[in-house]
Formats: C-alpha cells, sequence, structure tokens
C-alpha cells in the first residue's frame, strides 16, 4: 500500500500546461533536445569526415561548404563540434549518474538514521568539498592518465557530495510527515520507507540538481580537455578544439569561436531546462510568483 | 556565540588534518618512484636505494607523514625535484602573481554582481530585471577560458591595449603588472558574478516578502535605504555562502587560467609539477589550496556571526 497524500493535486496535463507557458523551460527543452539530436545524428552522418587530414584545406574561414571554417587540419569545424557533442554529454551524462547512483543513497541512507552516521556522513562531504573540484579532476586525470573515462570518474566523484548533501537535505524535510508515520506504523522498515515514500517525494529536487550537474559537468570536462586531460585525439572534443585554436587566435579565429558557442549553449539549455523544472515543480517558487 | 566558534574551528581543523591524510595517501600509492625519477633512468639499483635513504623514503608511513605534516606546520615543504629549489620560495613567487589575481577577480565579481543583484531584485519582473538575469543566465553558461580566449582576441589581438599573455613581474613597476593581470581577472571574474548576481537577487526577493520591509516602508523610509540597509544586510548570509564557495572555484579557476595567460602563478605551477610528477610540489601546494580553502569558509561562518546578531546571541 502506498499514501499519496503528497503527491500535487496537480494533474500531469496540469503540469504539461504549465511547462509549456514557463518560457525558460521551452527554451531550455528545445535547445537540449537539439544538442542531443545533432550528437546522434553526427554517428549516422557529418558534413564531412572528421578523421580524415585535408591540409589543403587548412584554416579556412566560414564559408558556404565550410559553415564554421576549418582547423589547422583541414578538418570542418561544424563536424567536429557534432562529434564532439557526443563526448561532452556522454562525460556528463554519465558523471551525474555515479553521482546521483552513489549520492543520493548516501545522503538518504544518511538523513534517515541521523545521529553519529548522519554526522560523519556531513564530515565527509566537508573534506570532499575543501579540495577545489577542478584541481582534485586535474590531479585524477594527470595521475591515472588522461582520457574520457578518467574524466568521467573525477567529474562523478566530485558529483557525489552535491547530490548526497541535496537528498539528505530533502529526507530530512519528508522524514516528519505524517504518511511516513503511517508508513513506520505499517511496520515498514526505514530502508523501505526511503525508497518508497522519501525517493519520490524529493525526485524533483534531484531531476533540478541533475541537470544543473550536467550543465556543470559539460563545463568542466571541457576545462580539463583543454588542458590536455580530458579526450584524446583524433576524437574531437570540444575543450581540445579550443586548445587547438588558442596558439590559432591571429589567423583563424572561427577555430575559437564556434566550438566556445557549442559549449554555451548547450549549458545554457541546461541550465534553462533545471530552472524551467524547478518554477514548474517547486510549490515555493510558485506562491512567489 | 563562543561554543559555536569553537565548534566550527575544531571542524576545521578536522577537516584539515583529514584532508592531509588523504593528500598523503593518495600521491603515497601513485606508481613511480621518485628517486628513480630523479636519477633518471640509467641509475643503478644501489644509486636509487641509496638516494631513497637520503630521502627518507624508507621510514615507516607514520613516521614519514608526521615528518611530512611537522614540515607544512612550520613552513618547510622540502625541495622540488624539477626545480632544484625550497618549495617555500617557489609558492612565494607565484603567489605574488595568484594572490592578487584571486582578490582582484573577487573584487570585481562582488563590484559588479551585487549592484545587479539589487537592481534585478528591486525591479521584480520588469525589463531591467529579465535583461540582467538573462545576461547573468549567459554569463553562467559561459566557460572562462574560453571567454579568455575572446578577451585576448579583442582586447590584445585587435585592439592592442593589452598584453595577450605572461607577466613582466612586480619589478617591472606596478602598472605593467597590472595590466598583465587585468584580463585574466576578468575573465575569472565575469561567470562568478552571473552566479553571485543570481544569488543575490533571489536572496533578496525573499528578504523583500518580509513583513519587517512593509514595516520599514510604512514608517516612511524611502526605498533606497529600505533596500540597502534592511534587506540587504539580511539576504547577506546567502550571498556570503557562496562567496566563500566562488573563493575555492577562483582558485581552481586559476589553474586553467594562468595557462591561458601563460601567468607564472601557483596554478600554473601546480599543474606543471603534476605533469611532471614533481610531488613534493604537488602535495605542498594543494594543501595549501585546501587550507586556503577551509580558512575561508571558517572565516565566512565566522561573518555569518557579524551580519546576523541573533547567532551572537544564541549558544
Amino acid at each position: 500500500m502506498t499514501l499519496h497524500i503528497d503527491i500535487p493535486e496537480e494533474t500531469l496535463s496540469g503540469i504539461l500546461a504549465k511547462a509549456f507557458r514557463n518560457t525558460a523551460f521551452v527554451t531550455g527543452f528545445v535547445i537540449t533536445v537539439l544538442i542531443l539530436v545533432m550528437a546522434v545524428i553526427s554517428y549516422l552522418w557529418t558534413p564531412y569526415d572528421v578523421t580524415k587530414l585535408i591540409i589543403a584545406d587548412k584554416t579556412q574561414g566560414p564559408s558556404l561548404a565550410h559553415w564554421f571554417g576549418t582547423d589547422h587540419f583541414g578538418r570542418d569545424i561544424l563536424s567536429m563540434i557534432m562529434v564532439g557533442a557526443r563526448n561532452s554529454i556522454a562525460v556528463a551524462l554519465v558523471a551525474v549518474g555515479i553521482g546521483m547512483g552513489v549520492g543520493v543513497p548516501l545522503g538518504a541512507f544518511a538523513a534517515a538514521r541521523g545521529g553519529l552516521v548522519d554526522e560523519a556522513l556531513m564530515r565527509v562531504n566537508d573534506l570532499v568539498f575543501a579540495f577545489p573540484a577542478l584541481l582534485s579532476a586535474i590531479m585524477i586525470t594527470a595521475i591515472f592518465g588522461p582520457g574520457a573515462v578518467n574524466a568521467i570518474i573525477a567529474i562523478g566523484i566530485f558529483n557525489i557530495p552535491v547530490f548526497a548533501r541535496v537528498a539528505r537535505a530533502g529526507a530530512l524535510a519528508i522524514w516528519p510527515r505524517e504518511f511516513i508515520l503511517a508508513a513506520r506504523a505499517a511496520g515498514k522498515s526505514s530502508t523501505q520507507i526511503s525508497i518508497e515514500h522519501v525517493l519520490p517525494n524529493i525526485a524533483t529536487l534531484l531531476l533540478v540538481q541533475g541537470t544543473i550537474q550536467f550543465a556543470l559537468g559539460i563545463l568542466a570536462e571541457a576545462g580539463l580537455s583543454y588542458l590536455g586531460l580530458g579526450a584524446q585525439p583524433p576524437m574531437p572534443s570540444w575543450g581540445r578544439m579550443l586548445f587547438d585554436a588558442q596558439t590559432r587566435m591571429v589567423v583563424a579565429p572561427w577555430m575559437a569561436i564556434f566550438p566556445g558557442m557549442a559549449i554555451v549553449i548547450t549549458v545554457l539549455g541546461l541550465n534553462l531546462l533545471g530552472d524551467g523544472i524547478a518554477d514548474i515543480l517547486d510549490p515555493k517558487s510558485r506562491r512567489q510568483r | 556565540m563562543t561554543a559555536y566558534l569553537l565548534k566550527r574551528l575544531a571542524i576545521s581543523l578536522a577537516t584539515l588534518v583529514l584532508a592531509s591524510i588523504v593528500v598523503f595517501a593518495v600521491l603515497e600509492i601513485l606508481p613511480g618512484d621518485p628517486a628513480r625519477l630523479m636519477l633518471g633512468m640509467n641509475a643503478s639499483a644501489d644509486q636509487v636505494e641509496l638516494l631513497r635513504n637520503q630521502m627518507g623514503l624508507n621510514q615507516p608511513l607514520l613516521l614519514r607523514y608526521l615528518h611530512w605534516a611537522g614540515g607544512l606546520l612550520s613552513l618547510d615543504f622540502g625541495r622540488s625535484y624539477t626545480y632544484s629549489v625550497p618549495v617555500i620560495d617557489l609558492v612565494r613567487e607565484r603567489l605574488a602573481v595568484s594572490l592578487p589575481l584571486a582578490l582582484i577577480a573577487l573584487a570585481l565579481s562582488t563590484i559588479i554582481a551585487i549592484p545587479v543583484g539589487l537592481f534585478s531584485a528591486s525591479r521584480r519582473g520588469r525589463a531591467g530585471d529579465t535583461i540582467s538575469m538573462g545576461a547573468a543566465q549567459l554569463g553562467v553558461a559561459v566557460p572562462n577560458f574560453w571567454f579568455a580566449l575572446m578577451l585576448i582576441y579583442v582586447f590584445a589581438v585587435w585592439l592592442r591595449l593589452v598584453p595577450a599573455g605572461g607577466f613582466p613581474g612586480w619589478s617591472a613597476g606596478i602598472s605593467p603588472a597590472l595590466k598583465s593581470l587585468l584580463l585574466p581577472a576578468v575573465a575569472l571574474a565575469l561567470p562568478q558574478a552571473a552566479i553571485l548576481a543570481r544569488v543575490t537577487r533571489s536572496a533578496l526577493i525573499e528578504v523583500l516578502n518580509e513583513d519587517y520591509i512593509r514595516t520599514a516602508r510604512a514608517k516612511g523610509l524611502p526605498y533606497r535605504t529600505v533596500l540597502w540597509r534592511h534587506a540587504l544586510r539580511n539576504a547577506m548570509i546567502p550571498v556570503l555562502t557562496i562567496l566563500g564557495l566562488q573563493f575555492a572555484f577562483l582558485l581552481a579557476g586559476t589553474i586553467i587560467i594562468e595557462n591561458v595567460f601563460y601567468l607564472p602563478g601557483l596554478g600554473r605551477l601546480v599543474f606543471q609539477a603534476i605533469t611532471q610528477r614533481d610531488l613534493i610540489v604537488v602535495e605542498s601546494v594543494v594543501m595549501l589550496l585546501v587550507a586556503a580553502v577551509i580558512a575561508v569558509n571558517l572565516v565566512v561562518d565566522l561573518s555569518y556571526a557579524v551580519v546576523d546578531p541573533r547567532l551572537r546571541s544564541r549558544q
């Protein structure tokens, strides 16, 4: 038996109607879908082959043939941005998965147990937060070798305390509620209650945090690749493209402009999506409107 | 108040000790023998063994940790393998670049963000608010190193107003040195300012809905006074929290930004030390940065008490 006292009285269609009226949500949703579609299309088709180096075409400005120009090896920038999207999305998404997969159970457990377990977990959180995330990510990737997998691990580790903190804060607000008391009276264990009653009620919080961490992951991946610690050539990545562009700013500024814009648009889309979801589903922001 | 202070202080110290154990342990399990690294591939096993003894690498783990931690406390960080100078000298030299850079960036981001947040909150829902929050949303999405590249293109390549990179050193005079820190500071500050402006706005909006704001207005205080004296002060706690967190971001951000601008700062030092496996430098600088983050967060915690008198009387 599940109790649904806490589920807002709104119907799904009501929420959808509200979503379509929310500018941030619609803009963010459209951008995110477009970026995802672009990444999927890149598996099937790109304007040019990104593995083929055509030196004769090197550092050409934007034209009808090459919308975003070409790089120092004559590769088409647009095609590279399309293929690079895969890498950015994969790294950030898996890193969010790691953060949620480990962090949420930890946070929920801390909230359910309280006392010493909770205190200990929060101190470990403090410890991780004391390390500037990017610095540690650089250390991890430098120590275990550069590459997309190690970038995922490095970014994922720093997502764990973020999700633990959000899950704990959310769960702590749910635990004193009447329906939890009812579930306890029905003889459910704290694990069962956490999974069946607490988690569904903090899902929105986690979803919003998930989109924020997704966006931060894309920025972090770009930073690591820019330093040469992310995906390795010939696999195109947005950060790496910016690194290649840096020494050629005078002759080929488009090599820096377009990959950077790809990062900005993707991150902007995800942030708008997160803001939109929070706006639509968070009762507190609803009251403020 | 004293109990609150002592608790925060104890937690900070415990975190610092734990962090030092983590840093020591991580670098301990790393593959690669520092002695062999220093002597090169052609060294004989005997030579390596001799150097290991000299460096104290054959002592028990606990003893080495205590020795290292004691050294940190007395600012004796050991010698760098690659630079062959005491690490403390390297740190001092590099800090002269990174600290001013981080402080200028922090100041810039605060100077931009607080007025924008105030402006937005006071004209909530109107065009000015929408435009400035749209700009902030964009600012949050911009990677600082890309923004840095764009700044270089416009101000150094096109307009030739500032150097594209490098650092002349403070001995070359204050003005050329500051000039070369200007673009990096702006690049670091802008994305941070965007986040801070958003936090300031939402904290202010929450406060502006409070009854005491209505009371202040009702007793005839001008809107400006209410906004600056009553609302901003009460909105300071979330703003200070974010400022503290941003300090950590700024420190880490200098690693990338200093690489973009070829600045001889702490971030570039630690990045090069990591790639060259100069572990003594890595562990010293990482501990220094961690200590700085912990100290700043402690100061933020204490400043809550200054901003919020209720915390002062509470036990």
